[in-house]
């Protein structure tokens, strides 16, 4: 018995080969338990691009559409509130949108594609709450300053008519402006990037 | 690097003194019998498929849904939309029939070699009773998919109680919740399913595993390694015949768990459903509590205990006397130490009379399956022509039973009254190839 | 171990297990469980998911025949594009005729209370027809209509006796009647072709073989993804096993 010579090298290698390709096994059978966290199909298509036409949002008005399970504003601006923007930014935080709380070609005063339409997700930076949006500009009890906004019922955090939060609130960042663009005048679809924009 | 391993290894050992002493005990200074043979990776496999089975169904709960109204959609969700969904699902489901194939072979195994006998009489038992968790374990997972299959299974299957008397027809609601399998049903079958029952089977595989350390392994030779002599190249206080359990049989059972693997692999990927035989084709249709599917029956692994049911006839207005049979059924089994009271333990050595008992024994169980399955009904007529079916499937099946539990009444009476015929028993163990 | 006791044990094994294991596997294979109803023989469809022209043409067969009164509903038209090689713009132009969007399962526009009123029952939903009833039976479902002037919807068909279906296809098949066996009056012997339709019957029996292969596709899209992966997963474990076996063998040179 055990009269056969052992190599010791032949033993190593093939430890470590059977154990390397072994571990690529795992690894990879590891795989499709880790993908299957990642959305789902249901959750995809919930989640798909949602098209909005823009004709029935009066002057000043706010209308609410959902786009993956968010609430997703869309403000057909006033001139007076578009007006009253670049005076807010003393008492902004981030005026000019410094932060990446928006796409590139949403990176302005008005944080949109069109200045006159808003597209925004109505949720409050700070905790998750969905603010309210309190567009005439008067004073208001919290600001007799105000200018037309949004107003998070939560905390008590305040955002300008462009969704950019105001000093001295707990919310730290402006609102998130998700990626859209129009597929015609009064139509725009909310989940795309514009062609040519990344 | 070296270092820093040993390091951490010493760290560790510090801190939990009995960590390196039980990895010896069970691994390292394990000494297994050196002439294991093909039959002997069916116990390692049965513990791969254990943790096959806890990892999938773990992330199968992650999109199950338990209730009557989802169950059925969520397992479809499962296969279409979750990404690997599929694949998950498959790797339970066949998992769960070739948890029972290698099961099937490991008991084989302990029969033909007399690993029941004394000194492993514990060993046997503990291994019956994850046989009897394993068949609960699947009865409920099989429920839970809510097809038309589970849902009829399930009502027979707990309609079984209801034979019992006087307590049966409260038994039978007090188990469903309800007076058809239901939510109620489906909600604590799952909490069974991955919660309770999964956790009693790990109790029992640690008490089995740790049963059969303390008395050792037996092998094909029937041989007792420690009343052997002593010393091997390892350790001169072990016994002369046993190799260390690790690394020798680790190497030789992963060997074992490629072969595995690939058969598993196979019919995951290209065979899931294994022609109905481990999913059932009535099963993607939904539950539904009108329509009885043509054909009620179980899935394969439990068809022969079904098929004893079937054939035992009711009795002074009763039908209880089937399911006792069942019962019996498995209870001579757990009583397998005591009916066979032969001292010879290896097939090797055993008289003629054994190895025959043995065979139609094996052939009685898949008979029996072949019954349950619906198996004799399609090939009688195919073979015997326009006969009458009922009879001649009662005939075949009853004969089938009485082989069944005959083996058990032949092996008492044949090393009782001395009958069998032995051969002399090899002091050391041999070795084949 | 003497060298005659040995070739016992071997014995026993080769004369006693060996064939009840053959046996029984035979058996296996030879009878697979009961499938669905039983009934008169079924044709082979020949269902192929892999070949995907026939899966294309079979969806295209089905949305213009089958979805006015049966859903899909497990089935995206999403996946379905992705899966059969047509673009968003195929299946949005051409088979989708519904309003649904791209994501949306195919769901038909069949209001179920009225289906049920016209046809006795509602039109079952068929994603799962195949898994259920298998490819082999729904072909030849699909061959067995014929005319019957005793069945209150005007057909009837040979595989399942009253199905409470009128005949689609019968503008490609032609219209059938039956044979009845001499001296019987509700008893088949076959069907015959009484007026040809806008198919020959080679025709015919491709249309149906595809929708068959694409009704299978339906019922496990997932097989798609089972046979390209599957491959490699034996061949990697081919490999696996190979290693396994040469250092089980290096290190069983010390027990020999």
């Amino acid at each position: 018995m055990a009269n056969e010579v052992v190599d010791p090298g032949r033993r190593r290698f093939l430890t470590a080969a059977t154990a390397v390709v072994g571990g690529v096994g795992i690894v990879s059978a590891a795989v499709p338990f880790i993908k299957s966290w990642e959305p789902s199909a249901r959750a995809m298509a919930a989640g798909a691009p949602v098209t909005q036409s823009l004709k029935k949002i009066e002057l000043g008005q706010q209308l609410i559409v959902g786009w993956r399970s968010l609430p997703v504003f869309i403000v057909n601006r006033t001139p007076a509130q578009l007006a009253a923007l670049p005076g807010q930014d003393p008492r902004l935080v981030d005026p000019k949108s410094q932060v990446d709380q928006q796409p590139k070609y949403a990176q302005n005063e008005a944080r949109s594609i069109k200045p006159e339409w808003l597209v925004m997700i109505g949720i409050c930076t700070h905790l998750g709450c969905v603010p309210t949006y309190v567009g005439e500009m008067k004073p208001e009890p919290f600001d007799p300053n105000w200018q037309g906004g949004y107003y998070c019922p939560c905390h008590h955090s305040r955002y300008d008519m462009a969704g950019r939060v105001y000093q001295g609130v707990p919310a730290p960042k402006n609102m998130e402006i998700p990626p859209y663009h129009y597929i015609d005048d009064m139509t725009i679809q909310i989940g795309v990037d514009p062609k040519g924009a990344a | 690097m070296s270092n820093v391993f040993s390091n951490i290894g010493d760290w560790i050992t510090e801190r939990s003194p009995g960590l390196m002493p039980m990895y010896r005990k069970h691994l390292t200074e394990y000494y297994a019998p050196k002439n294991f043979n093909l039959w002997y990776y069916f116990g390692s496999l049965a513990f791969l498929v254990l943790i096959n089975q806890i990892v999938t169904g773990i992330f199968l709960t992650m999109n199950y849904n338990p209730s009557a109204a989802g169950a059925f959609d969520s397992v479809q969700y499962i296969m279409r939309d979750v990404q690997w969904g599929w694949l998950i699902r498959y790797m339970h489901s066949t998992g769960a029939s070739l948890f029972f194939v290698v099961v099937f072979l490991h008991m084989f195994r302990g029969i033909m070699y007399g690993s029941y006998k004394k000194p492993r009489e514990l060993v046997w038992l503990l291994g019956m009773l994850i046989y009897l968790a394993l068949m609960a374990e699947a009865f409920m997972g099989y429920v839970l998919p809510w097809g038309n299959m589970s849902f009829w299974g399930a009502k027979v299957i707990i309609s079984l109680f209801g034979t019992i008397p006087v307590i049966g027809n409260g038994l039978v609601e007090w188990i469903m919740g309800d007076f058809l399998p239901g939510d109620a049903t489906l909600n604590r079958f799952f909490a069974l399913h991955v919660i309770a029952l999964p956790l009693v089977l790990l109790l029992l595989v640690v008490l089995h595993l740790a049963a059969l350390h303390e008395v050792g392994s037996n092998n094909p030779d029937g041989v007792e390694i420690k009343k052997g002599p002593k010393g091997n190249r390892w350790s001169p206080l072990a016994p002369a015949d046993g190799i260390p359990f690790h690394p020798y049989y680790t190497v030789k059972d992963i060997v074992g768990v490629g072969f595995f693997l690939l058969i598993a692999a196979f019919i995951i990927f290209f065979a899931p459903t294994l022609g109905g035989w481990f999913l059932e084709h009535d099963n993607s249709i939904m539950a539904n509590n009108l329509i009885t599917p043509a054909e009620i029956k179980p899935v394969w692994y439990f068809t022969p205990f079904y098929a004893i049911v079937r054939m035992i006839p009711s009795f002074m207005g009763s039908a209880v006397w089937g399911v006792l049979a069942m019962f019996g059924a498995i209870a001579v089994l757990f009583l397998l130490p005591w009916f066979d009271r032969g001292k010879v333990k290896s097939i090797r050595y055993r008289g003629t009379g054994f190895k025959v008992a043995l065979a139609v024994f094996v052939l009685a169980f898949m008979g029996l399956g072949a019954v349950g399955a619906g198996v004799t009904a399609e090939v009688i007529p195919e073979w015997f022509g326009n006969v009458n079916l009922t009879t001649w499937e009662n005939l075949f099946g009853r004969v089938m039973t009485a082989l069944y539990f005959g083996f058990f009444a032949f092996l008492w009476a044949y090393t009782y009254f001395g009958w069998e015929k032995t051969k002399p028993v090899p002091d050391r163990v041999t070795m084949h190839d | 171990m003497t060298k005659r006791q040995f070739l016992t044990t071997r014995g026993v094994l080769m004369k006693q297990f060996l064939p009840s294991l053959a046996l029984a596997f035979g058996l296996l294979v030879g009878a697979a469980p009961a499938h669905a109803e039983s009934g008169p023989a079924l044709l082979s469809s020949g269902a192929n998911v892999s070949d995907q022209a026939s899966l294309q043409r079979g969806a295209k067969l089905f949305f213009d025949y089958c979805v006015g009164c049966h859903s899909l509903k497990y089935m995206r038209y999403s996946r379905m594009a992705a899966d059969i090689g047509l673009s968003e713009q195929d299946v949005m132009q051409n088979l989708n005729f519904t309003g649904a969007r791209f994501d949306d399962p195919v769901i038909s526009h069949m209001p179920a209370a009225l289906a049920a009123q016209w046809f006795g029952k509602a039109p079952p939903d068929l994603s799962l027809e195949v898994s259920a009833k298998g490819a082999d039976w729904v072909y030849t479902y699909l061959n067995s209509f014929y005319l019957d002037p005793h069945s209150p919807i005007g057909w009837n068909n040979t595989l399942l006796p009253n199905a409470a279906m009128p005949f689609p296809l019968s503008e490609l098949q032609g219209l059938q009647t039956a044979v009845m066996k001499p001296g019987s009056q509700d008893e088949v012997e076959k069907l015959t072709l009484a007026h040809p339709g806008s198919m020959t019957p080679a025709q015919f029996q491709q249309a149906t073989r595809d929708l068959t292969n694409f009704l299978d596709y339906v019922s496990e899209p997932a097989a798609l993804q089972r046979h390209k992966y599957g491959i490699w997963v034996l061949l990697f474990l081919v490999v696996f096993t190979l290693l396994a076996y040469l250092l089980k063998k290096e290190y069983w040179k010390d027990v020999h």
